[in-house]
């Protein structure tokens, strides 16, 4: 059957019969690392086009329909015109600092690309830490705020930086709690593991309600970790005009936008991974007639579907809420989700040491 | 009683957030509602208000004559000086007196606000306000117009 | 009761929010001193869209000058002209036909809704909330639709004129009407459920931006603003112009003094303003449209007042003629200058979200505040 995983295994054979296993080593990083540029250029077009389309529908627009059928190719117009843009550096801005930032927002955006399963064996880096290490990184996505933020000389810039230092600070606590809790169902830390235990039913589904808060409350705490509205504290339009990157334009500003996207969706991934299985096909029991039928659509096409399903479900809360003020966003955390995952975590630890998960 | 207030405001904050969602979700998968209006391509079945005030033209018919007596009442009712008349006597051929008629008529589209006023002022009907709406030209000079057409004259009879 | 600018201390955070800004609605220029994210102090700075248009007005005759007040508070051109053209009325002690009349309440009810559908999407789109806007603009589009038929102009319409209005009304316009009160009914409950019972908007609303009664009389706030502090003070029902005191409708009080009170003063308004169209739009009296005017209008020597409720609170035009064909003097009295003055009390001590409510709940329209 036709399968990443096949074609991968196909590449690393044909390389090693033809340059040997070290150069064969070097080829497939390279490739991988192509690949990631790839999948990042991909996804930024994919995804602005889908939530300008999102947003239009939601809004009784018809959104662009003027670039390529039904405007599907806006996106890239748009990027060629960032990419002739002149990228200004302002007067009294940090140079250094304000132009590694955008590349730091990147390069964190890509390092968490590493241990996600986009198919059935097919992930660059199976690491046995692997949920550890997507929280580690994934902290590190506020220094580049930080960097943007003071390097620009822009009081908007700062105070916007400021507020995303504090907001990511406060909901890294929540997202990890509630990543702790399939932990704690899984038993293991690796992504393949996680994967596997939930071969006959997703966590949503198998973990009873304590599951389905935490995975509330990790949907929350990412849209607050990745900057979207309602807690868009960082950018505010109506209120920093543009927060940390009102200072960049062309295609430093490009580099921002598409770390944004592609933050939203790791974090998607990420959910899908931790709490609707994956690549794992949809499996309902012992009904083997329609476990088949699922089995035979691709995983590739499972990992993505619910990967844009959780997108979609950010999109719609940034096309639908207000957004909250700083005090309240941190209240929100502090005195609601924070105790409540914490409390759940107990209720999942009770559960899984009693084996009461299906 | 503290925790059930604080889980009555969990589930009414949640329950209120569902419902502007529903909201949005409806929006989302009824296309019909769209209301976007697109640029005005279908220029051949545009259909604009009568009463749309684009831009002040004088009526012409078909012998080319108007009905402009240049009195100036335009003139004295624009607030902005957007209307300037140059008048001239023409001679009568047969009785050899001296008639006052318009040279030209000037417009200066650019100071325009579409006000109305000069229309309403018009004693004879001459002049009244085209459904245009496309006036961006690459000169200003091209906006100064004049809106006899050439070679017009007056319609007889019109006083 | 007026306190002191605030002083800057070592550690401020002064920025400048405008003039160009996205929530200033126009080029208002605030210099806001902050402590963190805390607000110290906010200083309006005017001036960056004057046009002079009372000085303007002294060179215009009496027909010509109501067309320029368009300009002022454009969200309520049409009030504008109205109370200009009232007041040059009340100068020739013209008598204005009751169809006129009618027709004047009517576009005057119309052009609120319009204009408080624009700042309810406008308030949305300040506390981050995009979507509300785009659906505002559906039934602030059909109005405009019926002002573009019978008047010929979407926004500034300039469709008074001393004496009555410049067209009777068009063919349509009732069947029009009517369509956009089942359109505005079959919508109405939308703007509930995605902004008023919305708990992140109740949040950010109530609670914040206080105007005490007292702030609000001694400030001058008049309109929605301080009808949101409980102080009555509806021109239309305290000095009744056209056919106000005939109609039935309820004077909106709120006695929350906050953000929230505003907001509901102007969301309960529109609901107001479609009761007095639904009273008028079938029985609108035969007649004339206009009063018959000399060609020249000549007002006598002396001053007059005269003043209207527009959507943001109440304007006061007052002419001094020497006797001659333009005015001597002419001032206006806009609201929002009077609403924009109490900015630094309600802001002051909040967050800068806080700020932006608050300046969004005033409903500012910087034309009207610079003039």
């Amino acid at each position: 059957m036709w399968s990443l995983s096949n074609i991968a295994a196909n590449i690393d054979l044909w390389l090693n019969e033809q340059v040997g296993a070290t150069w064969a080593v070097v080829l497939e990083m390279v490739i991988a690392g192509v690949a990631v540029i790839g999948l990042f250029a991909t996804l930024g077009l994919v995804l602005v086009i889908m939530e300008r389309k999102v947003s239009a529908w939601m809004q009784i627009r018809l959104g662009p329909n003027r670039v390529g059928p039904k405007g599907m190719f806006q996106s890239l117009a748009d990027t060629l015109k960032l990419l002739v843009k002149e990228g200004m550096t302002p007067g009294g801005a940090d140079k250094l600092l304000f132009n590694v930032a955008p590349f730091v927002a990147m390069i964190v955006a890509m390092l968490l690309l590493a241990p996600l399963a986009f198919a059935k064996d097919f992930q660059l880096w199976d690491l046995n830490i692997g949920v550890l290490y997507i929280s580690a990184v994934s902290s590190i996505s506020v220094i580049s705020i930080l960097m943007a933020g003071w390097a620009s000389n822009n009081k908007y810039s700062l105070l916007g930086a400021m507020r995303s230092g504090a907001q990511i600070v406060s909901y890294e606590l929540s997202a990890g709690l509630a990543v702790l809790a399939i932990v704690v169902l899984t038993g293991s830390l690796r992504i393949s593991d996680i994967i596997q235990a939930q071969e006959n039913g997703w966590w949503l589904f198998k973990g009873h309600i304590p599951a389905i808060i935490a995975f509330i409350i990790f949907i929350i705490a990412v849209t607050a970790e990745t900057n979207r509205a309602p807690f868009d504290m960082a950018e505010a339009e109506s209120e920093l005009t543009a927060g940390f990157h009102t200072e960049y334009s062309g295609m430093k500003f490009a580099l921002f936008f598409l770390a944004e996207y592609a933050n939203v969706f790791i974090v998607c991934a990420i959910g899908a991974t931790l709490f609707l299985g994956g690549w794992m096909p949809f499996h309902i029991g012992n009904w083997t007639a329609f476990n088949g039928v699922m089995d035979w659509i691709p995983s590739s096409i499972w990992f993505f579907g619910k990967t844009f399903a959780l997108i979609f479900l950010i999109m719609w809360f940034r096309w639908t809420f207000p957004r909250l003020r700083i005090d309240q966003l941190l209240n929100l955390e502090w005195k609601y989700l924070l105790p409540i995952s914490m409390f759940n975590l107990l209720l999942v630890t009770l559960i899984a040491i009693m084996g009461w998960h299906f | 009683m503290f925790l059930k207030k604080y889980i009555q405001d969990i589930w009414g904050a949640v329950k209120s957030l569902a419902t502007g969602m529903k909201r949005t979700g409806y929006y989302f998968t009824h296309h019909k509602e769209i209301i976007t209006q697109q640029y005005p391509d279908n220029r051949d079945t545009l259909v604009l208000p009568e009463r749309f005030k684009g831009e002040v033209v004088m009526i012409h018919d078909e012998n080319n004559e108007h009905a402009c007596t240049g009195c100036t009442a335009c003139e004295l009712a624009c607030p902005n000086a957007t209307i300037k008349i140059i008048t001239k006597f023409d001679v009568d051929a047969e009785t050899g007196k001296k008639k006052k008629a318009i040279d030209t008529f000037v417009y200066h589209l650019e100071l325009c606000t579409m006000c109305n006023l000069c229309v309403e002022a018009c004693p004879t009907g001459a002049i009244k306000m085209a459904q245009t709406f496309e006036h961006s030209v690459f000169d200003r000079s091209q906006l100064t117009k004049t809106l006899n057409k050439p070679g017009s004259k007056i319609r007889a009879g019109v006083e | 009761m007026f306190e002191e600018v605030g002083t800057t201390t070592e550690g401020d955070l002064i920025i400048n929010m405008g003039p160009q800004h996205p929530a200033t609605h126009g080029v208002l220029h605030l210099v806001v001193t902050l402590n963190g994210e805390t607000i110290k102090n906010v200083e309006p700075h005017l001036g960056y869209i004057h046009r002079s248009i009372e000085k303007m007005c002294e060179s215009l005759t009496y027909r010509q000058f109501i067309y320029v007040t368009s300009r002022m508070d454009y969200l309520s051109a049409h009030i504008n002209n109205h109370a200009c053209a009232m007041c040059v009325e009340k100068g020739l002690q013209l008598e204005v036909p009751p169809r006129a009349q009618v027709i004047r309440v009517l576009m005057d009810e119309l052009t609120r809704i319009a204009s408080h559908e624009l700042w309810w999407g406008a308030m949305a789109m300040d506390l981050g909330a995009f979507t509300p806007f785009f659906h505002a603009f559906r039934e602030r589009e059909s109005i405009n639709d019926i002002m573009e038929e019978t008047c010929g102009a979407r926004l500034t319409m300039n469709y008074m004129v001393p004496g009555g209005v410049m067209h009777d009304l068009h063919p349509n316009f009732q069947r029009r009407v009517k369509d956009f009160l089942q359109l505005y009914k079959s919508k109405v409950h939308e703007y509930d459920e995605m902004v008023t019972g919305n708990v992140i908007f109740q949040n950010r609303m109530k609670g914040v931006g206080i105007i005490s009664a007292e702030d609000a009389i001694s400030y001058g706030c008049t309109g929605p603003v301080a009808r949101g502090s409980g102080v009555s003070c509806d021109v239309r029902k305290h000095y009744p112009y056209e056919i106000y005191d005939k109609l039935q409708f309820d004077e909106i009080l709120e006695t929350g003094c906050d953000s929230f009170a505003r907001y509901m003063v102007r969301v309960r308004e529109m609901n107001q303003s479609i009761s007095i169209i639904e009273q008028l739009i079938d029985n609108i009296p035969e007649g004339d449209f206009q009063a018959k005017t000399k060609a020249v209008l000549k007002l006598p020597k002396g001053e007059f007042y005269s003043k209207a409720e527009t959507a943001r609170g109440e304007l006061g035009v007052y002419i001094v003629s020497e006797g001659g064909t333009t005015p001597y003097r002419i001032k206006f009295r806009s609201p929002g200058f009077s609403n924009l003055s109490i900015l630094n009390r309600m802001a002051k001590g909040g967050k800068i979200g806080d700020l932006i409510a608050a300046m969004g709940t005033l409903d500012l329209v910087i034309p009207d505040i610079d003039r």
